[in-house]
């Protein structure tokens, strides 16, 4: 006999350390203050959706180092994890550790816990359904700083239940071989300020070494390492900025604009991570190494056209 | 006048349109910005205008820095445009407990509460940009004698509705959030309301504003409040 449920939904038993819903993000808000926001690694958000025949920009949920633990209740619909994360599928009599990049099934009372991203920091979790959310701007993506988007703007916790509405009707199971790069080499153009800086301080920042701060998150990356020593002025007018962009404060510790970002700064831009490095910037965990390298911008054109050919690619794949 | 544009990375053009921090040159800023909207050229997906720069963020997929920097520098900005700046009253009470920086400012300014308020409400302010934080206006100039810096320690939280000033500036925090601004009152009005996401803000940038100083009475029977 067939039980008709009438709803569909997950229930959180752990938030994680920081869950939200994302999407593509929002366009065209800049000028108001609003940000970008969106999905912190494109490719994996893609990959995800495309696993679970979803349409590509589809809302996932997007988790930081621990994810969430979920139990679901409901028909039986497909999921899959994307990123370079450790995770566990319960169901009624055994427990399996779940593989990155493969679809599963889950099925009433199932649960799955995203015990943590290895040496990265973001992870996706998509589910082959639609899930019901708040759109702002025409994006579900959640902004803690300004409480925008679904979820009254706040991060996923446990008791709250992630309500579905209509679960996709194809249910083939897809998976693809994908291998997260983990290269710490992040190029970069020079900055419009970038003569703001000391002959030795430009050399420091293109030749040597930085950590990864753990006073990072979906709004900035902080970088700790030899200071870079501005001769010019320790501030600018404010103006606008955009993602990848790095700030020098008066300290001489870099920050590099991300996702979340203030729409407008006043210290110095010594120099912008190019648009082909962003997605795997954002999975330097605190305490990874970067050096930057400098680029022209026609080959960071260049370079970007072969990351996307590559990304079409991989999605044609599954 | 636009003086130069460069790129800001591979996905935005920086339009400088000089040193100078005025009236003036933030006009010909918001043209562009406003001229630039009515286009909707494809592939920009984004635009900030400041005091005197714009930058325009555009998505690499779709096009690239010399096809938007050729349709910017070739873009007819002498049409008419469409002017809906508006004129704004606002209500902000100086009372205790909103003042937050009312024995800073005395002391700083060498002046009584009583002149620095004189100061400021005696004039019409011009919104030069809104950001930072969503739709937080950032408003000019104050009176010569009513500018100082930064506070050293920036607040953890200033409270929702706080007006601040600095240097030649004042601005308004939409919601509680990290600051540095010298806090001298609070509007009741919501001044970012994302619940009208056609027009959100309520100050944009080449609005005039005038301040209006009410008393904590009024402020509590307020409507936004």
């Amino acid at each position: 006999m067939r039980v008709v449920m009438t709803s569909n939904y997950f229930e959180i038993l752990r938030g994680g350390i920081n869950t939200t819903f994302q999407d593509k993000g929002r366009e065209n808000l800049y000028h108001i203050g609003i940000p970008f926001s969106g999905v912190m690694d494109n490719r994996n958000f893609l990959l995800a959706n495309k696993l679970v025949g979803n349409h590509l920009t589809a809302p996932v949920i997007e988790f930081a180092y621990q994810g969430p633990h979920l139990k679901y209740t409901g028909d039986q619909l497909n999921f899959v994890v994307t990123g370079d994360v450790i995770f566990k599928i319960k169901k009624k009599d055994y427990e399996i550790d779940g593989d990155c990049y493969h679809s599963y099934h889950i099925e009433n009372g199932d649960e799955i816990n995203i015990i943590s991203t290895n040496k990265s920091v973001y992870g996706y979790f998509a589910i082959g359904s639609e899930i019901d959310l708040k759109f702002q701007w025409n994006s579900c993506s959640i902004n803690t700083k300004a409480n925008i988007g679904s979820n009254n703007g706040k991060k996923l916790n446990s008791g709250q239940k992630i309500k579905l509405l209509k679960i996709n009707s194809d249910k083939t199971l897809k998976k693809v071989n994908y291998i997260n790069s983990k290269i710490e080499n992040i190029r970069v153009i020079k900055g419009t300020n970038f003569d703001y800086f000391s002959d030795e301080g430009k050399k420091i920042f293109l030749e040597k070494e930085f950590i990864v701060s753990k006073l990072s998150d979906r709004m900035g990356m902080r970088l700790e390492g030899p200071k870079i020593e501005n001769v010019v002025n320790t501030n600018i007018k404010s103006e606008g900025l955009v993602k990848g962009v790095i700030q020098v404060p008066a300290d001489g510790n870099p920050i590099i604009m991300l996702s979340d970002h203030g729409t407008i700064g006043g210290y110095p831009k010594i120099g912008v991570v190019v648009s082909v490095d962003y997605d795997r910037l954002v999975q330097l965990a605190p305490g990874s190494k970067v050096k930057f390298q400098e680029i022209e911008l026609s080959d960071a054109e260049t370079l970007f056209k072969l990351y996307e050919m590559e990304t079409k690619n991989l999605l044609n794949q599954i | 006048m636009l003086k130069n544009i460069s790129n800001l990375g591979d996905a935005a053009l920086y339009c400088d349109f000089g040193i100078q921090v005025n009236k003036a040159t933030n006009l010909e800023v918001i043209k562009y910005f406003n001229t630039i909207r009515e286009k909707k050229i494809k592939g920009i997906n984004n635009l900030t205008p400041s005091y005197n720069k714009l930058i325009i963020s555009f998505d690499l997929r779709v096009t690239n820095f010399s096809e938007i920097k050729n349709k910017i520098e070739n873009l007819d900005t002498t049409i008419e445009q469409n002017k809906n700046n508006k004129k704004i009253e606002l209500p902000v009470c100086c009372e205790e407990n909103f003042a937050l920086d009312k024995s800073r400012l005395e002391k700083k300014l060498n002046l009584s509460y009583q002149e620095i308020l004189t100061k400021f409400f005696d004039k019409e302010y011009f919104c030069y940009m809104t950001g930072f934080i969503a739709g937080m206006p950032f408003l000019g100039d104050i009176d010569e004698n009513l500018r100082t810096q930064r506070l050293e320690t920036p607040r953890v939280k200033v409270p929702q509705g706080s007006v601040g000033i600095t240097e030649q500036f004042a601005n308004i925090y939409t919601f509680d959030s990290p600051g540095g601004w010298n806090i001298i009152g609070n509007t009741p009005l919501k001044v970012f309301d994302d619940s009208k996401e056609r027009d959100p803000n309520l100050i944009n940038p080449g609005d005039t504003i005038v301040f209006k100083k009410i008393s904590r009475q009024e402020y509590e029977s307020s409507n936004d409040k």
